[in-house]
């Protein structure tokens, strides 16, 4: 029997029975768009069309119409790349990682935190493909056996492990995110009205039948994807780490980057959860669902995740002096107090301070200051990449050619263009796939949700 | 209730007891048998004596007791430091020295400081690694708290009397500690006199710029920090805990969660803080920004190996009924995932070292490579095959017999690992595994099972008014 103490919080409220939450989670895809939606969808492909077109003129006519100068040959290209994929861990954490750990207020927030994992790594796979310039070579990342003689990828290079691990992560995080919704759908084919509708998700829905078979089926591999995911998500944080502690620049090599890296992802995508999930139930009067406690957690989340990037912050400050070797000494002298000296402390007052307020029980279940917070600490974590790779390359070791780097309208627009797109598929993804794991969620009302709760409380747990 | 039973007791007396006296006589007996152990170094170091190119000395010198590998970065490391290689020992300046006859003397004195250090790495390597199995349970049961964990509730008192096995082990490193500061042994490097006196012969440039946080009194302030943050963490979760028992046990919970959390904050500093003193502070010039989380990942991991056997032998005993294979399941799954988790950390440093290949830190490994090649090796494989074989798979973390083989595997190996991360800095190349070593780990097992027996003894091993204990009876998975 499941049994659930009663010092737990409600993680559904009000009085709410099965079909109560189908109604309620189909409701947004069964109905008309607000207009709300309209407006946010129009603003967002507005935005995705200049990135279209920034992305086009940079193919068209080289990566030079970029702000890179030969000091400063990364900037905010890889920026861009690293800060999306980061914001991408948090879904498979989310799923992954707290399905493991038995976490049931994951389920009101898993789907969404998927899907934002998803639409985040796409972003972030642009990056290095505009990069290249000649894009239609990009299969050449591939070890595709070939005809040019000598051509083969470097498996020495950690850009290349970047290669397999954003991949096998893109396919994972995909299978894993369709596995869940493989019921869901069928919910929403058995309710459809619309001839087409029902086809459609038909389909999807993989001919679905609810059986005990099914069922266990789709449990077990929920468990194998969990644990396949779980490796990944840090694998590839990781690799991205590595692309700059392999080399031998000071403020880049350093061995506490790759789990601080994995560390600092989860911070940012869960400030990205936050953001997300803080307008959906909004528009879609989730607000039992994805309630207090959810947002309390995930509060706490982004404070312990921060703490454990400010620690390592730290600690590469102090072992830099500790280090004694200068040229270390100095990359981190020149972060905090050099010309990027506003970079460094955006960076650190949000990602640092600023979810050190998370520690009061009135912030932290306090949602105008939770949606500015996760709206910081986005700012934050892509300042963070911003003072990784800009500040330890503009002051190298020969002092002639040192530099500074301004992004062109291209840099910005390809920019906007990324968080265009990202919320384009959002948007999208909101109107047509239940935004919570409906199957899952009634698993746990019985013992979860506020009435059951109240009534075992009231009239023995057993 | 438990009860420690004087025939238990009595057994681990006598473990501590034999174990102090092998020790002592290792002690006695560790100049002479090193003499005749090590007969192949002073052999060499003859050789060397007689060797007529004195003048090469000064560069060569150091290849003796450096590894080869040093001969690559032997340059760049003379250019940026004026120094050899990062395992050098104290009383030792080569570049300083252009005497052969001064070196020869140096090298000596330095061989005969690593073999007198044995004893006291011997004892210090086993008080790290007891220290690590109550540290990392301290660290859980805080988790527990903190986390709201519920499964766990039935096994808060194992936790909680393993969490005190960290006093005797913390007293011992001070007093090694302190006794290096009255120049007893010459483990760690930076405690040596004159070392940041220029024009000493001991001067170490290096070592200078660091000794404004590896100075004795700061030394010792932290260390005194760390142990009284620590003891007060456990004593107050466990005051907490004994409290619920009589009187309210959410409100007791409630207490000791503030309490986790202000345990875990501190912990979060000191973890990596205390691995910079204690170890990593022995290979003075080395330095690594994970240093701190890699020994916190192996600390973790060997106290999940302890709390699994302490609880399959109070089970053996016929207590806790309440805890069943589904929850053996979870323990055996903490011990598996953290020891991937620590081989991911280990990894990480390893792999971005050997990758940058700069002497500042590569000297570490080439040590290790070179000197070390069989504990090193045999602990990799302790640590990360060895779990991934045997309790990957559901069936096997749910058989006693296989977990109890792999939580002892585990525990070898993270000593080993242990003695590889502080020896090679210490003792150079005269290691071994003698009555030295064998005795200080009889010893603090011994003591370690007094400690965590005594206090199990001392209330029941339920919690009788946790407000999560219900959720840890019906646990199942």
């Amino acid at each position: 029997m499941h049994y659930e103490s009663p010092v737990r919080n409600p993680l559904i409220l009000g009085d709410k029975s099965y079909s109560d939450i189908t109604n309620d989670i189909a409701k947004p895809v069964e109905s008309k768009a607000p207009r709300s939606w309209w407006i946010a969808f129009s603003i967002a492909f507005v935005m995705f069309l200049w990135g279209v077109g920034c992305i086009l003129y940079t193919i068209g006519t080289g990566i030079g119409v970029w702000g890179l100068n030969k000091t400063i040959d990364w900037a905010w290209d890889i920026t861009n790349f690293v800060w999306w994929v980061g914001i991408g861990h948090a879904g498979t954490l989310i799923s992954a990682v707290l399905l493991l750990f038995r976490q049931k207020w994951r389920m009101a927030i898993n789907r969404s935190a998927e899907a934002m994992t998803i639409f985040s790594v796409i972003q972030a796979g642009l990056f290095p493909l505009i990069h290249m310039g000649r894009i239609w070579m990009a299969y050449w990342v591939m070890p595709i056996p070939n005809q040019y003689g000598t051509l083969w990828v470097n498996f020495n290079s950690p850009l290349l492990w970047d290669v397999f691990a954003i991949s096998t992560y893109l396919t994972v995080s995909t299978v894993f995110w369709y596995v869940g919704l493989i019921p869901d759908f069928a919910m929403i084919r058995d309710r459809a009205i619309n001839p087409i509708q029902k086809h459609i998700y038909k389909l999807l829905s993989f001919g679905w039948g609810g059986k005990a078979k099914h069922w266990q089926r789709f449990e077990e591999v929920s468990l194998v994807l969990a644990g396949l995911a779980t490796p990944l998500v840090l694998s590839v944080h990781t690799i991205v780490s590595m692309d700059f502690a392999t080399s031998v620049i000071p403020g880049w090599h350093t061995t506490i980057f790759p789990p601080y890296f994995v560390a600092g992802a989860i911070f940012s995508g869960f400030a990205m959860v936050q953001t997300l999930l803080l307008i959906v139930r909004k528009i879609f009067k989730m607000e039992d669902y994805i309630n207090i406690e959810h947002i309390e957690m995930m509060n706490i989340v982004i404070m312990v995740t921060g703490s454990i990037v400010g620690v390592a912050y730290i600690t590469e400050l102090f072992i830099a002096w500790y280090s004694g070797v200068e040229y270390e000494q100095y990359a981190f002298l020149n972060r905090a107090t050099g010309p990027y000296w506003w970079a460094y402390w955006a960076m650190m007052s949000c990602n640092v301070f600023s979810p050190q307020f998370m520690w009061s029980k009135k912030l932290r279940t306090n949602l105008v200051f939770t949606f500015i917070i996760s709206i910081v600490v986005n700012i934050g974590m892509w300042f963070e990449r911003f003072v990784i790779i800009v500040t330890s390359l503009h002051r190298d070791y020969l002092p002639s050619s040192w530099s500074m780097f301004s992004p062109t309208f291209v840099d910005i627009g390809i920019f906007v263009g990324t968080i265009g797109f990202f919320f384009v598929l959002f948007l999208l993804y909101a109107r047509t796939f239940p935004v919570i794991a409906q199957a899952e969620l009634k698993t746990i009302l019985k013992s979860s949700g506020e009435n059951f709760k109240k009534h075992h409380d009231e009239h023995g747990a057993h | 209730m438990f009860e420690f039973s004087s025939k238990t007791k009595q057994l681990a007396i006598a473990l501590t007891v034999v174990g102090a006296i092998l020790w002592i006589v290792g002690f006695a007996l560790n100049g002479s048998s090193s003499n005749e152990a090590d007969h192949g170094h002073s052999s060499h170091a003859t050789e060397h004596h007689a060797d007529a190119s004195h003048d090469d000395h000064a560069d060569a010198g150091h290849d003796d007791h450096a590894d080869a590998g040093h001969d690559d970065h032997a340059d760049a490391s003379h250019d940026d430091h004026g120094h050899a290689g990062n395992d050098d020992y104290p009383g030792e300046a080569h570049a300083a020295m252009i005497e052969s006859a001064l070196e020869h003397d140096a090298h000596a004195a330095h061989e005969a400081h690593q073999i007198a250090n044995r004893p006291w790495s011997a004892l210090y390597v086993a008080a790290i690694f007891f220290l690590g199995l109550g540290l990392g349970q301290l660290f859980f049961l805080g988790i527990q708290y903190v986390a709201q964990a519920g499964w766990s509730a039935g096994l808060l008192r194992v936790m909680e009397a393993q969490a005190f096995a960290i006093v005797i082990p913390l007293i011992v490193i001070l007093i090694i500690s302190f006794l290096g500061f009255g120049h007893v042994h010459h483990m760690f490097h930076w405690m040596v006199e004159g070392i940041d006196v220029q024009g000493h012969p001991n001067y170490d440039a290096i070592i200078a710029e660091k000794t404004g946080f590896l100075s004795p009194l700061f030394f010792s302030i932290r260390a005194i920090v760390y142990t009284v943050g620590w003891i007060w963490a456990a004593k107050m979760l466990r005051k907490n805990s004994l409290l619920s028992d009589s009187g309210d046990g959410v409100a007791m919970w409630k207490k000791n969660r503030g309490v986790a959390a202000a345990f875990t904050v501190f912990y979060a500093v000191t973890s990596s803080t205390s691995a910079w003193d204690f170890i990593m502070s022995i290979d003075t010039h080395w330095f690594s920004t994970l240093f701190g989380w890699y020994t916190f990942a192996g600390m973790f991991v060997s106290s999940f190996a302890a709390l699994i056997l302490i609880t399959l032998y109070l089970k053996g005993k016929g207590h806790m009924e309440w805890i069943n294979e589904n929850h053996m399941h979870d323990l055996g799954k903490f011990m598996f995932a953290f020891s991937v988790f620590w081989t991911y950390l280990w990894f990480s440093q390893f792999m971005l070292i050997w990758y940058a290949d700069i002497p500042e830190e590569v000297t570490y490994y080439m040590q290790r490579f070179d000197q070390y090649k069989v504990p090193f090796f045999t602990m990799l494989t302790l640590n990360f095959l060895l779990p991934v074989l045997a309790v990957l798979s559901r069936p096997a973390k749910r058989v006693p017999g296989t977990v109890v083989m792999a939580a002892f595997f585990v525990l070898v190996g993270h000593y080993m690992d242990h003695y590889v991360m502080i020896m090679p800095g210490t003792v150079g190349d005269h290691y071994g595994f003698g009555l030295l070593e064998l005795g200080a780990i009889l010893f603090f097992t011994g003591l370690f099972i007094i400690v965590v027996l005594s206090s199990l003894a001392k209330a029941p091993l339920l919690h009788k008014n946790h407000p999560m204990i219900t959720e840890s009876k019906y646990f199942q998975q």
